[in-house]
């Protein structure tokens, strides 16, 4: 807004100036506009005059004696003994790697080249001590087939020992529904394909380091799986959470009986101190009588992990 | 082949007409300047070949390398490699620092991949973070905007060492750790640098066998790649807006700490930025990510970079556990690389943009606020004075 003169006033000038209305009154209405339009797109915020301050707070950093000062205790396992009781947090762990002992479970009673069972959500849980050094744990969940992609519920109770003398868990299972996606044709197609075959088969690195299995060699990578799930059932406690990392090798053995043998080496990948442990496994299969293990044993394997000998 | 358009020498103008040898000046001109498109396009098809890398395929370490110097080449304005380390093998420790100049100090974001060296997908996703920032940035208003407020610096590989070691053969695949021999009378290789850095060091969730995947060292950073971050970030720290640490297996996101005895300050506001994520993550492919604190979802750990950017005062820091569930685990197929990285993607945005707009809405906003006060104040002063 110019004086008569031509000339405008010096609103840009020291603040008092800025203040007398009767001179530039417009710049004043200008400013008031354009602050209304920051508030406005920011939102009034609930504002301290103050700056703001990344996180200068010096509560981030935590206290340095921690509040159970035995420092010899060995920290890995004291956590887990106080474990939870009543109901269960469906996504905290001891709900979680309860639900992974039910999958293994129901691997070992449902599995099959075709069928290949994963737990997808935890619904509910309850753990309760029953004596001294028996655990027992409820769960809702629904689990799915991975091949099918068809998903039930199901109810699950397990009991865990702990302590010394560690036995495998007890579950007990029931989910039908998943036997009623129908395999049949499909496991005597494979049964009767390797059972006359001239050649056995062996297959190796199923998945290989790209996530890739040859289509005709997955019901093998299925059944490396079921076998492993018998040892990651007996395996499994409270502390644990296995996976198979891979099946190393499938070999194909020869048999008079009816079913089809094999040698196999699997990874099973422990989440909890994130090892890679090695299994070998004899097992037989058949349509009518699914995965049986005859033999298991654990590997010793730390030769990828061992240094050269010194040669100095 | 235009050559011969211009003319025959030694033969007349008037025979070379006569011979049907010569052509007028325009379909020389046409001619040549038909060549020169075709060269043209040669050589631009050949460099869109180059620039064709495939984001959806796993790739060794010395194809990441070129890939990053490549992104310089291709986005020189706004990219630049910069190296803060070295491995235990005396590889380079690199990372890109993307953003538009300003000129002045940035705020900043932080993403590494990659310390564990079996998580091969966690690599894919930080090429993928890349290249969807720079491809969104001239189009999106709101990443063009973040480009200008704040620098991204991105970690593709920490772990180098490892990563190679786990592309030898089948059976190294399943590495964990770095390379580094550990303490004199170790018989094995390797310290797991999640657990090496100085946050709460050696107490939960560690084993002090060196030949354990959970071992964390001699000493908290002791290790040349954990030493390499807690120097770089460490004297930046009032810089970084937010930390994000990529691994898998698991559909995990976790906010700090990993001691179950320690609650993060902002344990509330990492659990609803965590929440808002894993919706985000959710809506792209309906993949299920639990969020809480690792003693909670997972396990106590301690060491852990995250941990450890948290008690720097970096408010926002989250470990991402990307595909699967454990069906096919550290071996994620490669045909699930891109809805991985999508979905991530997704949850790793609306994190950063959280952290964002909490600094610079904010920003203005106390501006105006300020500019109120001021005017207030002075119009008060100014009243009495008339």
């Amino acid at each position: 807004m110019a004086f008569k003169d031509g000339h405008f006033p010096a609103c840009a000038l020291p603040l008092k100036s800025l203040l007398v209305f009767s001179q530039c009154p417009f710049e004043i209405m200008r400013l008031v506009v354009v602050l209304a339009v920051l508030m406005g797109v920011s939102g009034i915020p609930d504002v301290t005059i103050s700056p703001p301050t990344a996180s200068a707070d010096t509560s981030a950093h935590p206290n340095s004696i921690p509040e159970t000062a035995d420092e010899s205790e060995q920290m890995e396992g004291a956590e887990e003994d106080v474990m939870a009781t009543g109901e269960l947090n469906p996504n905290h762990y001891p709900a979680r790697r309860a639900a992974q002992v039910v999958q293994h479970y129901l691997n070992t009673r449902y599995g099959s080249p075709f069928r290949l069972i994963g737990v997808q959500t935890v619904h509910s849980g309850n753990a309760e001590d029953v004596t001294d050094s028996r655990r027992k744990y409820q769960l809702e969940l629904s689990v799915n087939d991975i091949i099918s992609n068809t998903t039930q519920t199901c109810s699950a109770e397990l009991s865990f020992t702990k302590g010394k003398g560690q036995q495998p868990p007890e579950v007990k299972a029931s989910c039908e529904e998943l036997l009623k996606i129908d395999i049949k044709a499909q496991e005597e197609a494979l049964y009767q394909k390797y059972k006359t075959s001239q050649t056995l088969m062996s297959a190796q690195y199923l998945p290989d380091s790209h996530g890739h299995i040859k289509p005709d060699m997955e019901p093998f990578w299925h059944l490396g799986i079921l076998a492993s799930s018998f040892i990651m059932l007996n395996e499994s406690t409270e502390n644990t959470l296995y996976n198979v990392a891979q099946v190393a090798n499938i070999t194909q053995l020869t048999t008079e009986e009816d079913h089809l043998e094999f040698d196999c080496h699997t990874l099973l990948h422990e989440m909890v101190s994130q090892e890679i442990i090695h299994w070998k496994m004899l097992f037989t299969w058949s349509p009518a009588e699914g995965v049986k293990v005859l033999q298991m044993k654990r590997l010793p394997h730390r030769h990828e992990r061992e240094k050269s000998p010194k040669t100095n | 082949m235009c050559i011969s358009l211009l003319g025959f020498p030694g033969i007349s103008k008037a025979d070379q007409y006569r011979q049907g040898l010569y052509f007028h000046k325009e379909t020389m001109l046409n001619c040549l300047g038909m060549s020169f498109v075709l060269l043209l396009s040669a050589v631009g098809a050949a460099t869109v070949e180059r620039a064709q890398y495939d984001y959806y395929k796993y790739h060794p370490m010395s194809e990441i390398t070129s890939w990053m110097e490549q992104m310089v080449k291709d986005h020189p304005d706004v990219v630049t490699v910069v190296k803060y380390g070295k491995t235990y093998e005396s590889r380079d420790i690199s990372l890109l620092k993307i953003g538009l100049n300003t000129g002045k100090e940035k705020k900043a974001i932080w993403v590494d991949c990659g310390i564990h060296a079996r998580e091969w997908i966690a690599p894919a996703f930080c090429q993928y973070f890349v290249r969807e920032i720079l491809q969104t940035y001239k189009t999106d208003a709101k990443m063009e905007e973040m480009m200008k407020n704040v620098d991204f610096y991105v970690t593709p590989v920490l772990n180098i060492d490892g990563y190679i070691y786990t592309w030898e053969n089948e059976t190294t695949r399943l590495w964990r750790k770095n390379r580094s021999p550990g303490p004199e009378d170790c018989a094995c290789y390797g310290t797991d640098l999640n657990r090496n850095f100085d946050a709460n060091w050696g107490t939960v969730g560690v084993s002090f066998d060196c030949c354990s995947n959970t071992y964390p060292g001699t000493k908290p950073a002791s290790e040349p790649e954990a030493k390499a971050v807690t120097e770089f970030v460490g004297s930046r720290k009032d810089i970084f807006l937010c930390f994000l640490t990529i691994h898998s297996y698991g559909q995990l996101i976790l906010v700090p700490y990993g001691h179950p005895n320690y609650t993060a300050p902002n344990y509330d506001e990492l659990m609803m930025v965590g929440k808002g994520a894993a919706e985000a993550v959710w809506k792209v492919h309906g993949m299920n990510y639990t969020v809480g604190a690792s003693p909670d979802v997972l396990y106590a750990n301690s060491g852990s970079s995250r941990d450890w950017a948290r008690m720097q005062g970096i408010p926002l820091t989250f470990t991402f556990e990307l595909r699967d569930n454990g069906t096919y685990g550290f071996k994620l197929p490669e045909d699930q690389i891109q809805p991985t990285c999508e979905e991530a993607y997704s949850g790793a945005l609306h994190i950063i943009t959280y952290a964002h707009d909490k600094t610079f809405s904010g920003a203005v906003a106390n501006a105006a606020v300020t500019l109120w006060s001021i005017l207030l104040a002075a119009g008060v002063t100014g009243a009495t004075l008339m």
